[in-house]
C-alpha cells in the first residue's frame, strides 16, 4: 500500500481535473446520443462518479476529510437514485413495452 | 512505482468509459461500466483512499451493477430493438460534448493550478480517521441519510409494484 500511494506523489492536480472532465464529457454525450432508458442511466452514474473522483482529489490535496466524507454521502444518494430510477424504467416499459425514450416525447399516456 | 501508473489507469477509466456510451448492445455496457467502476476503486487506492475504494467496491461494483443487470434481464431487451440516433443527433451529442471539454479545460488553464498532488497525511482517508468526522462533524446528514434511504426503499416498491386495479 505504501508503495502504491508513492504514484500519485508528483501527479499534477490538474491531470486529476482533466481526467474527470473527460469522464463528465463522456456521460453528458452518452445521455445525448443514446435512445436506450437504461444506458442514459448508466452514463448518469458515471458523471457522478466523475464528480466524486475530483472531491476526492479535492480532499487529498487540501488534507481534509470531509470531501471524503461528501463521497460517501452521494454514494448513500446513488444507490437511493437507482433503486427509483430503475423502479421507474420498470414501470415505463410495462407501460409502452419498450425503454425507448423517443416513444416516451408525448405527455399523454 | 512511478507516476505513469496513474496515467495507464487514467487510460483504462476513458477507455472502458467510451466503450460503456458506445456499444450496440446493453448487457456489454453494464459489463464495461463494472470495468469502469474498478478504475475508479484504482485510483480512489491510489489516492489511499481506502474506505471509499471499499464503499466503491462494494456498492458500486456490488449492489449497483447487480440491480441494472437484473433489470436488463427482467425486461428482456435484445441488440438492436431500440434503435439509434440519426447521424445527425450523433454528431450533435458529440460536438456538444466536446464543447463542454473545451470549455471547462478552458477554465481550469485560467486557474494556472498545477501544483502536484502531495499525500500530507497517510491515514487521512482511512475508516478511522473518517469514522471521526462523520459521526461527530457530520451526524446529522449521516441520519437524514438514513431517512433517504427508508424513502427510497419505500419509494422503489410502491413503484414497482403492479397496479392492483389496471390488474
Amino acid at each position: 500500500m505504501e508503495n502504491l500511494t508513492q504514484a500519485i506523489q508528483g501527479v499534477p492536480l490538474n491531470h486529476y481535473i482533466l481526467l474527470s472532465t473527460i469522464i463528465f464529457a463522456i456521460g453528458v454525450i452518452g445521455v445525448l446520443i443514446r435512445r436506450n432508458a437504461i444506458v442514459i442511466f448508466m452514463s448518469i452514474e458515471l458523471m457522478l462518479n466523475a464528480v466524486n473522483l475530483l472531491l476526492t482529489v479535492f480532499s487529498v490535496h487540501h488534507n481534509d476529510p470531509s470531501g471524503q466524507v461528501f463521497v460517501f454521502f452521494i454514494m448513500a444518494l446513488a444507490a437511493a437514485e437507482v433503486a427509483i430510477g430503475l423502479a421507474i424504467i420498470v414501470m415505463v416499459y410495462r407501460n409502452i413495452n419498450s425503454t425507448d425514450v423517443n416513444i416516451l416525447n408525448k405527455l399523454k399516456w | 512505482m512511478s507516476v505513469s501508473l496513474f496515467y495507464f489507469v487514467a487510460f483504462l477509466t476513458i477507455f472502458f468509459a467510451l466503450l460503456v456510451i458506445f456499444s450496440k448492445n446493453p448487457v456489454h455496457s453494464v459489463l464495461y461500466l463494472i470495468v469502469t467502476f474498478f478504475t475508479f476503486t484504482l485510483h480512489y487506492i491510489m489516492l489511499n483512499a481506502q474506505f471509499l475504494a471499499i464503499v466503491n467496491f462494494i456498492v458500486y461494483m456490488g449492489a449497483i451493477m447487480v440491480l441494472f443487470l437484473f433489470v436488463l434481464m427482467l425486461l428482456n431487451l435484445n441488440e438492436g430493438s431500440i434503435g439509434s440516433k440519426s447521424n445527425l443527433l450523433k454528431m450533435v451529442g458529440v460536438i456538444a460534448g466536446m464543447c463542454l471539454v473545451i470549455t471547462l479545460v478552458g477554465s481550469v488553464k485560467a486557474l494556472n493550478a498545477s501544483d502536484p498532488l502531495v499525500l500530507q497525511t497517510q491515514d487521512l482517508g482511512l475508516v478511522k480517521n473518517l469514522g471521526k468526522v462523520l459521526f461527530s462533524k457530520f451526524l446529522l446528514p449521516f441520519e437524514i441519510s438514513s431517512i433517504l434511504l427508508l424513502s427510497a426503499m419505500v419509494g422503489a416498491v410502491l413503484l414497482a409494484k403492479k397496479d392492483i386495479k389496471q390488474g
